[in-house]
């Protein structure tokens, strides 16, 4: 399958041609014209073609945690802008924008759900907020996830989707890697299970912290997942990359996910993995 | 090696080589001392006038140069019984990371540094300093051999980034990193980390994760390239001095941060002009952070390292 370039970054193309003020909404994967209420309520997944198109944090919510319900943890913290980064726009001034456009506070939920029952540790990335990057907020959430699931004694599901680092964060966003990777390291030691969901995109300083690093890892179906974009790539080895590169199929097939789920059977499949790793630690105790 | 000279390091270079010269007359001649004494303290005077004022992108060239020490050379100087360990056990070696024991002080350590090659033919082998996720699983081959036999850690970050490639990607080059990070977060033994050139993102972080930072002086630690950075806000690498004033990447913002525990003054002129002092001068900083830790103990070492990144970030609560 060729995947063409203007889609390779973005599956939201949807949105952009959407015609008919939102009653209609042509699939990226197909083309076929659906109907936008009829894709929403099928979590954003074409019906003729199965292309997986963006969904919201809720969207998330409503998929895989019980009633859609989030206690939500450490809402409250907020970026700052050590910094003082301007590339002609403050990165104040660019929090702001995003906010608005994603109706979200900060690129990354946490807090406490339920799976089939299940009480979990749950994080979801929000794309829509500056390419779900990870700056002091999202380092200091996700760290607290993992503290705070360990302490309950929860499993943690986390669904990530990033461009990576935040830049406008500098060297600071960089180092969250490090302080989120630390908790999960203390979070294991408690022999809790961490399911690591990569969505699409995930790239970047996410992807090379704790992305891969769940005791299962699930990626979407045709998610974009890798270490470095592959325009970078490109331009460091001036070649074209060859079809299918850095998609779901290919890290399946180098080992690096242990399945691709289509967002119809994730809830289930991972309630029915939780349980699993529960039993062995019921067993243990 | 073939000297290399930057623009604006030449005022300073110039006189560098001529108190060199003077200095090798004076050894059989006394009578140029007052001459040679006279022209270093000029030489160290506009030296510390012009490296004052260095603009952050200039800083990231002195962090690249080509002749700055790179790991190895470090190694020879600060260690002795070096016994290099190669390859990950999984699949290659890669010559883009060295690791291997060695004494330092008496003392057994495990040493692990990123590796820049002098010239074309080294540079190729040495991937010039951009490890694939082979050189990563060394890293943790060895973090986890000093973490079993109780040795500290000491790794010599110099890397302009983690390979970005068709086979890097294949073989896992973001579980490569993660791993690793994970390795040091959890080893129960004291770990110094020094950037001694270019830091260059997770592909420098995944040496990085210490209980000490050390920085030099004229090193740089970034989460993107000035480069890079300019590409993607601007389209336009050609801005990458706005990106890397912007980006606060220079030794002073980085120990203003807390990403950096201490800066090592280098040389005049920069390490690359006196391999030798540059070394004499990290010796010392760096065994006294290193003893610094001795009263720390198994857990509390994975404690400190965690409280060290736990507290790093700026976030409005």
């Amino acid at each position: 399958m060729v995947w063409p370039e203007k889609n390779a970054l973005s599956l939201d193309a949807s949105e952009k041609q959407s015609i008919g003020a939102g009653v209609f909404r042509l699939c990226d994967g197909c083309g076929q014209t659906l109907d936008a209420a009829a894709l929403a309520a099928a979590f954003e997944v074409c019906p003729e073609c199965g292309q997986h198109h963006r969904l919201s944090a809720e969207g998330w919510r409503r998929l895989m945690l019980d009633g859609g319900e989030l206690s939500a943890w450490d809402a409250h913290l907020m970026p700052g802008d050590p910094l003082r980064f301007s590339d002609g726009k403050g990165y104040k001034d660019r929090v702001r924008a995003a906010q608005r456009k994603s109706g979200s506070d900060e690129a990354v939920e946490i807090g406490r759900g339920r799976i089939a029952g299940r009480a979990i540790g749950y994080g979801a990335f929000v794309f829509d907020f500056m390419g779900g990057s990870m700056g002091s907020v999202v380092g200091e959430k996700i760290a607290r996830l993992f503290e705070r699931a360990g302490e309950e004694e929860l499993p943690v599901v986390l669904l990530s989707a990033s461009g990576g680092a935040r830049m406008q964060e500098g060297i600071l966003s960089l180092m969250q890697m490090a302080k989120c990777v630390a908790a999960l390291e203390r979070f294991r030691k408690k022999r809790l299970p961490f399911v690591s969901v990569l969505r699409h995109p995930t790239t970047g300083g996410v992807a090379a912290s704790f992305a891969f690093l769940g005791d299962v890892n699930i990626a979407e179906p045709k998610a974009l997942i890798g270490f470095a974009g592959p325009r970078v790539i490109e331009n460091t080895i001036r070649q074209t990359l060859p079809q299918g590169f850095q998609r779901a199929e290919f890290l399946l097939d180098h080992g690096m996910v242990d399945a691709i789920l289509s967002r119809r059977e994730m809830k289930e499949h991972i309630a029915a993995l939780l349980g699993h790793l529960a039993d062995g630690a019921r067993r243990r105790a | 090696m073939a000297a290399v000279i930057l623009p604006f390091e030449r005022p300073v270079a110039e006189l560098i080589d001529k108190v060199r010269k003077l200095r090798a007359l004076a050894a059989s001649d006394p009578r140029f001392e007052p001459e040679l004494a006279r022209l270093e303290e000029k030489t160290n005077r506009l030296a510390r006038e012009l490296f004052a004022d260095l603009s952050a992108i200039q800083k990231v060239q002195l962090s690249r140069h080509a002749n700055r020490p790179y790991t190895l050379d470090y190694v020879k100087r600060l260690f002795t019984d070096w016994v290099e360990l190669k390859g990950d056990r999984r699949y290659a070696e890669d010559a883009a990371v060295i690791g291997g024991l060695a004494k330092f002080h008496g003392r057994s350590v495990v040493v692990i540094g990123h590796q820049k090659g002098r010239g074309t033919k080294e540079n190729l082998k040495r991937n010039f300093g951009m490890p694939h996720p082979e050189g990563y699983r060394k890293a943790i081959r060895l973090y986890e051999m000093a973490d079993r036999f109780g040795l500290p850690i000491l790794t010599f970050i110099d890397t302009p980034g983690a390979y970005p490639g068709i086979g890097a990607e294949e073989r896992g080059q973001s579980e490569a990193i993660g791993a690793a990070l994970g390795a040091m977060a959890r080893a129960s033994v004291p770990i110094v980390a020094t950037i001694i050139g270019e830091g260059g993102s997770g592909g420098a972080l995944a040496l990085g994760v210490a209980n000490r930072v050390l920085v030099m002086e004229f090193a740089c630690y970034s989460v993107i390239t000035p480069e890079g950075c300019a590409a993607i806000l601007w389209k336009d690498g050609s801005r990458a001095d706005e990106a890397a004033a912007q980006l606060k990447i220079t030794a002073p913002d980085l120990l203003q941060l807390g990403v950096v525990d201490a800066i090592v003054e280098e040389p005049t002129g920069g390490a690359h002009q006196d391999h030798d002092d540059a070394a004499v001068r990290l010796d010392r900083a760096l065994w006294s952070t290193l003893t610094s830790l001795d009263e720390l103990r198994d857990e509390e070492l994975v404690e400190d390292r965690y409280r060290r990144f736990r507290a790093l970030g700026a976030y409005l609560a």
